[in-house]
């Protein structure tokens, strides 16, 4: 009897496993080339540790491949290591090292191209030009994966994790760093980036463009090239995501050209130089949000309208808002300033005047940067002064009408 | 000279003002040091008494006491000693103690926090600045035979470098602000000392990466050993001229 229930188990195992190929030195199988050629649909093979360097690996079957103990898969600084036409493909423990530089050709230590269902798990890559690389796929996970890099120069180096053309994608705690773009999307839709960590890349920690739809949460970016540079897309959730010491002339925390209808809540601002940069980007939601130690929080060309900033934080930023137009059409409301010096008589915790976020220097080097060498002086003290107790040049309508008087907790909830 | 030098100093502190001053320097860059944890916001709160303070000091300071002391000097000049001796004796006399002072005051409590080059920038701009603007004050004091007249004329030169030279500075800037400026205004703010002073400071604090372009511009000039060597001597050329001129009227004026 129980010999019966065994056989119908084993079976299921058969289809749904395949057979387990053990790939390595002391197997029958020594490179993973030919455990490809050997495999078919539905097989496993196991790469036990070791050093392989075999050129371009062209998979084109629907097979497990998994590390054991993260065998090294060296690229010889030459040649793109995993090359993948196939659906249901899993790429997990493994070593990348070393792939080729190109200007012409995007050489990548795992490049997947026009399949569907896969998943890259838990690999390393050390020096890879690209490393993981999709093309035109659908409903794959990137998850867990370490990409390392040490490039010198923007051109030397790709971008860690590229999409192009896909759909549903899910990227999980992944981390990134020392790459061109830490992750970078191009008409990549109605997916899903969460628990990432995107530091030290030479460009942007994340950059996407034509990306509609998509949801970024609890993701964190510290200290890229630029910061954080999103484009021409609607539809975009950036939630609990953390921006940290994105410094330089030209580094934003988060750079949002051209995006409409999207909600940017619960995020850290921290250290950049900008927080938040926007250009022509209408019916954004911001709430919730964090700017601290910023040297501007928010940049708002006048180029945006109809965008929402309400219960943010704004404390410790040397300019809280700067624009560079007198035509205000976003609301700003019930947000906390730690600039904020008016009072309260009711006790209701909402100020009873309105704040001005502007500042008159700050709306002076918007429109004349070279008088920023004048920052700091006692001249430029006194300008700020006279404005705020009888506004005149900065657009009077921007302004918070109920400012909070304490600031926001918002981990209380959790 | 030495002797000079000795009979001023002792009489500097005698009217116990250093020793005010010093102990305001150290208790407001203390009692900074205290509220704020970090050095570089610190070093930034620091600016504007460096900038402000310390000038309005140095130069009211040294007007008052040339004219007290103007007895002392008609005293000295009726023994075989040259000018030009007593001159640069009361000259040294108030330049060292007020640059002693500020030093004591600012750098002892940066030593027990922890001195880093944002530090040492400022104790080097506060010290130039204060030459300058006692060689300033010499020069009022020798311009009139007046007391009230000369601190005037001293505090008209405080006022126009910390605030109507700034003003001028941002009118020409909105003017002009079709063409590209950087260069013309490093040289227009080469005319101002506390401006040259702020900037030096402002381009050590890593805040410089918010001053875009004309930051970046200012960071590569002042950034280079030709643009360090220049703005020492701009800075140097202006402790020198003031005293030189004010010197030089000095011998040959009438007591």
């Amino acid at each position: 009897m129980k010999k019966l229930l065994v056989i119908p188990f084993l079976c299921t195992c058969l289809i749904s496993f395949g057979t387990a190929i053990p790939v390595g030195s002391t197997h029958a199988v020594k490179t993973i080339k030919q455990a490809i050629e050997k495999a078919s649909h539905g097989d496993t093979l196991i790469i036990y540790p070791g050093v392989y360097r075999e050129g371009n690996i062209v998979l084109e079957k629907r097979l497990t491949i998994i590390g054991k103990d993260y065998p090294v898969v060296d690229g010889e600084n030459k040649y793109e290591i995993f090359t993948i036409h196939a659906d249901h493909v899993t790429v997990s423990g493994l070593k990348f090292i070393n792939t080729g530089v190109a200007s012409i050709n995007d050489l990548a230590a795992i490049k997947v191209l026009e399949s569907n269902d896969l998943r890259v798990q838990n690999n390393k890559f050390e020096n890879t030009f690209f490393g993981i690389y999709f093309a035109n796929s659908t409903n794959c996970r990137v998850e867990g994966n370490e990409l390392k890099s040490d490039a010198e120069s923007e051109h030397q180096i790709g971008n860690g994790i590229h999409l192009w053309k896909c759909e549903h994608m899910t990227l999980d705690n992944n981390r990134i760093s020392g790459h061109r773009d830490g992750i970078y999307f191009e008409f990549v839709t109605e997916s899903l980036i969460t628990n990432n960590y995107s530091e030290g890349n030479m460009r942007y920690g994340l950059h996407f463009m034509f990306s509609h739809n998509d949801e970024y949460r609890n993701n964190t970016f510290i200290n890229n090239g630029a910061g954080v540079a999103v484009m021409y897309t609607k539809g975009v959730k950036m939630i609990g995501n953390t921006f940290e010491h994105n410094w330089g002339p030209s580094a934003y925390g988060l750079l949002l050209k051209d995006i409409r209808d999207s909600f940017v809540t619960g995020n850290i601002f921290k250290k950049n130089s900008v927080g938040i940069f926007m250009e022509g980007s209408s019916r954004i939601d911001f709430k919730e949000n964090t700017f601290s130690e910023n040297g501007y929080a928010v940049r708002l060309q006048a180029s945006c309208d109809d965008n929402v900033f309400e219960r943010n934080n704004f404390s410790a930023n040397t300019f809280d808002l700067v624009t560079n137009g007198t035509l205000v059409l976003n609301t700003i409301n019930h947000n906390y300033w730690d600039h904020y010096e008016g009072y309260d008589l009711n006790h209701d915790a909402v100020g009873d005047v309105p704040y001005r976020p502007v500042s008159l220097y700050g709306m002076v080097i918007e429109h004349m940067p070279s008088a920023v060498l004048l920052w700091r002086s006692f001249f430029v003290f006194l300008m700020d002064r006279a404005e705020k107790a009888v506004p005149a040049i900065t657009p009077d309508n921007l302004k918070d009408n109920s400012p909070a008087m304490n600031p926001y907790d918002f981990h209380k909830a959790n | 000279m030495t002797r000079v030098l000795k009979y001023i100093l002792y009489d500097i502190l005698r009217t116990r003002f250093i020793l005010l001053y010093t102990a305001f320097l150290f208790i407001s860059t203390f009692g900074l040091y205290q509220l704020d944890s970090d050095a570089g916001k610190v070093v930034l709160s620091l600016l504007n008494i460096v900038l402000m303070v310390v000038p309005l000091v140095s130069i009211v300071f040294s007007t008052i006491h040339f004219f007290n002391s103007y007895e002392f000097i008609e005293l000295m000049l009726a023994q075989p000693v040259k000018r030009s001796t007593v001159f640069l004796g009361e000259y040294m006399g108030v330049a060292c103690s007020l640059c002693a002072a500020f030093v004591t005051g600012v750098g002892v409590p940066m030593l027990l926090f922890g001195i880093n080059a944002n530090a040492l920038t400022m104790l080097y701009t506060g010290v130039t600045l204060t030459l300058v603007f006692v060689s300033l004050a010499f020069l009022s004091s020798v311009l009139t035979r007046d007391k009230a007249k000369a601190i005037g004329i001293a505090l008209l030169f405080w006022l126009y470098f910390s605030l109507i030279y700034d003003g001028l500075l941002l009118w020409v800037v909105y003017s002009f602000s079709d063409y590209p400026l950087e260069k013309i205004t490093l040289v227009l703010i080469a005319f101002n000392p506390v401006d040259l002073a702020r900037i030096i400071m402002l381009l050590q604090l890593d805040i410089s990466a918010l001053m875009g372009f004309t930051g970046a511009f200012y960071q590569e000039f002042f950034g280079s050993y030709l643009g360090m060597v220049l703005s020492t001597l701009v800075l140097f050329i202006w402790i020198v001229l003031p005293i030189a001129l004010a010197q030089r009227i000095f011998n040959r004026k009438d007591l």
